[in-house]
């Protein structure tokens, strides 16, 4: 239109992608970290489990200490607790409440939207597994194994916790999102063999073993604590998970 | 340049099931300030969404600054501020924390104090959005839609619920986003809100424009208009109706209150004033009201209640 050079004149563009990105991610990390409900999951319950359960013999560990069994445990509740049952609730919020739509219109781009989510899911699970793992060394906790393998299996399954609570929080209501959220954490919580040994399932255990949580703590805990090089049997149920969750979602989730 | 249309809607149909709430709407909105009034259900949000990519047309066209708002999404999505009508927000956020967030995204975005300052968001401090007052949230959406510096702003019902002081402060900013050449689609159903900030008003009713232009244009076409005079009463309306044009009406609506309805011009009131000094009646008050676009707009889509 015209030169003019008022306040509000035009002077549109979008910022540097990863100046969006960046910004994005800590918007989401602070909102995480700011609720009350989402500490609950992500941080009081991992470190209650990890404690009680460490230092009370209610559950049978099997040999050994039982910190030692239970830590790759509640590594594994605590992506769990991160990457599916927060980030299901938290999204399926923000869909129900329009931020998601609003983000749309926004330079953003869709795929920079879940990057940031991405992020924002692996800066908590940093925190939390710096938390975890130095009340667990307070404990008497003497892990062993290949720290690359214990990366690899984190961020698998991650991928794999990510894209199933994408899935739910994109298709379902955000109350039904936030009820099944909470309820599979806590399935998967007692059968995923995160502190109840598999074993104690009589024949169910071989389809428990299937589960993301299981592979991923299973996984964990053949390096951890047996010191095993990588298991791949668990990294390839997680990967399938991860691909077909991951798949599931990016053709399911609906923006509003 | 001025004359580039920055909205031009061809022919959209868009149905959601069984149900067509947009049936070959055309819509072209010119620099400036455009209003979209119409009552509930008539398409107008489906419109707007349309425009600015949420949906994709089931057929017809539509582009914005000329380009095509689902396809070329990336390249239009930072030139366009966008206002839902309603959330958008973490709930968690604050009013200040949001719009920081929103001006990030943007290369050159206003200044985020002076935008918060300007539209009393000051004073929500810590306040998370959920429990930010109805107003508050308003104003904070609006402030995100133009915060980006964009060249058109879309605003869906941007003062609904607002309380008058808040409704004034948005058009005002409106206005200057329209003095500093900033374009603007807006939807409303209050009639005052598109008298007083629109150049352009489209009517839309059951999915279609009915009507449009400028508020001037739309309160001229064809409706007859009104003269109200007060005097003693019991004046005898069918001689005064004798004297008068051969399409007007003449009542005494209360004792005393006459109304003349017809062509309401200067010939007319002449007639009447005339007719009054030859019955030795003073007219006390009177006055020639204007059609206002309520009127129009009443005419136009009827006045059942729609759901």
């Amino acid at each position: 239109m015209t030169t003019a050079t008022g306040t509000y004149s035009p002077r549109p563009g979008a910022a540097p992608l990863p100046r969006m990105i960046a910004a994005q991610a800590a918007l989401e990390t602070r909102m995480l970290l700011r609720n009350g409900e989402q500490l609950l999951l992500t941080v009081v319950i991992p470190t209650l489990l990890l404690v009680l359960f460490s230092s009370v013999d209610i559950v049978d560990t099997g040999s050994g200490r039982s910190v030692d069994f239970l830590a790759p445990g509640v590594l594994a509740l605590a992506v769990m607790s991160t990457a599916f049952t927060g980030q299901a609730i938290a999204t399926g919020f923000e869909r129900r409440y329009g931020v998601l739509k609003r983000l749309a219109a926004s330079p953003l781009p869709r795929w920079g939207l879940m990057t940031a989510k991405t992020a924002s899911v692996l800066v908590t699970e940093v925190l939390q597994v710096i938390l975890l793992t130095a009340i667990a060394f307070a404990l008497g906790w003497s892990p062993h194994g290949n720290p690359f393998a214990v990366l690899l299996l984190l961020v698998v399954g991650t991928a794999a916790f990510s894209g199933l609570g994408l899935l739910m929080a994109g298709t379902l209501k955000a109350e039904a999102t936030l009820a099944a959220a909470n309820l599979v954490f806590l399935l998967l919580l007692v059968g995923g063999g995160v502190i109840v040994p598999l074993d104690r399932f009589g024949g169910a255990e071989h389809a428990l073993a299937l589960l993301p949580v299981s592979a991923l703590s299973d996984g964990l805990r053949d390096v951890l604590q047996h010191g095993s090089g990588m298991p791949w049997a668990d990294l390839g149920i997680l990967a399938v998970w991860a691909a077909v969750a991951l798949g599931a979602a990016g053709r399911f989730f609906r923006w509003e | 340049m001025r004359s580039e249309p920055v909205v031009q809607v061809r022919d959209l149909v868009k149905r959601y099931g069984t149900k067509t709430a947009v049936d070959g709407l055309d819509l072209v909105a010119r620099p400036g300030v455009t209003a979209v009034l119409g009552p509930n259900g008539a398409g107008k949000t489906t419109t707007i969404e349309t425009c600015e990519g949420y949906r994709r047309p089931d057929s017809g066209s539509v582009r914005v600054l000329g380009l095509d708002p689902v396809r070329q999404s990336a390249e239009l999505r930072p030139r366009v501020g966008v206002m839902l009508q309603s959330g958008g927000v973490y709930s968690g956020a604050r009013a200040d924390e949001m719009l920081r967030h929103v001006a990030k995204l943007h290369a050159h975005p206003l200044d985020v104090d002076a935008l918060i300052e300007r539209l009393g968001l000051g004073g929500c401090g810590r306040t998370s959005y959920r429990r930010l007052s109805g107003g508050q949230q308003q104003r904070l959406a609006l402030a995100m839609a133009v915060v980006g510096r964009p060249e058109l702003v879309f605003l869906d019902e941007p003062t609904a619920g607002l309380d008058p002081q808040a409704r004034r402060a948005t058009w005002d900013l409106v206005r200057d986003l329209r003095a500093d050449g900033v374009s603007a689609i807006l939807t409303t159903h209050y009639m005052e809100e598109a008298e007083q900030l629109a150049d352009d008003v489209a009517i839309v009713d059951a999915g279609r424009v009915i009507a449009q232009g400028s508020p001037e244009e739309l309160c001229k076409g064809g409706a007859e208009n009104t003269l109200r005079f007060t005097g003693r009463p019991g004046l005898d309306v069918g001689s005064l109706l004798k004297a008068l044009p051969a399409d007007s009406t003449a009542a005494e609506l209360t004792p005393g209150s006459y109304r003349v309805m017809g062509k309401v011009n200067p010939q007319l009131l002449a007639t009447v004033t005339s007719w009054c000094a030859q019955h030795g009646v003073m007219p006390d008050r009177i006055s020639v009201e204007r059609h206002t676009l309520e009127d129009v707009f009443l005419e136009l889509t009827g006045k059942e209640l729609r759901s």
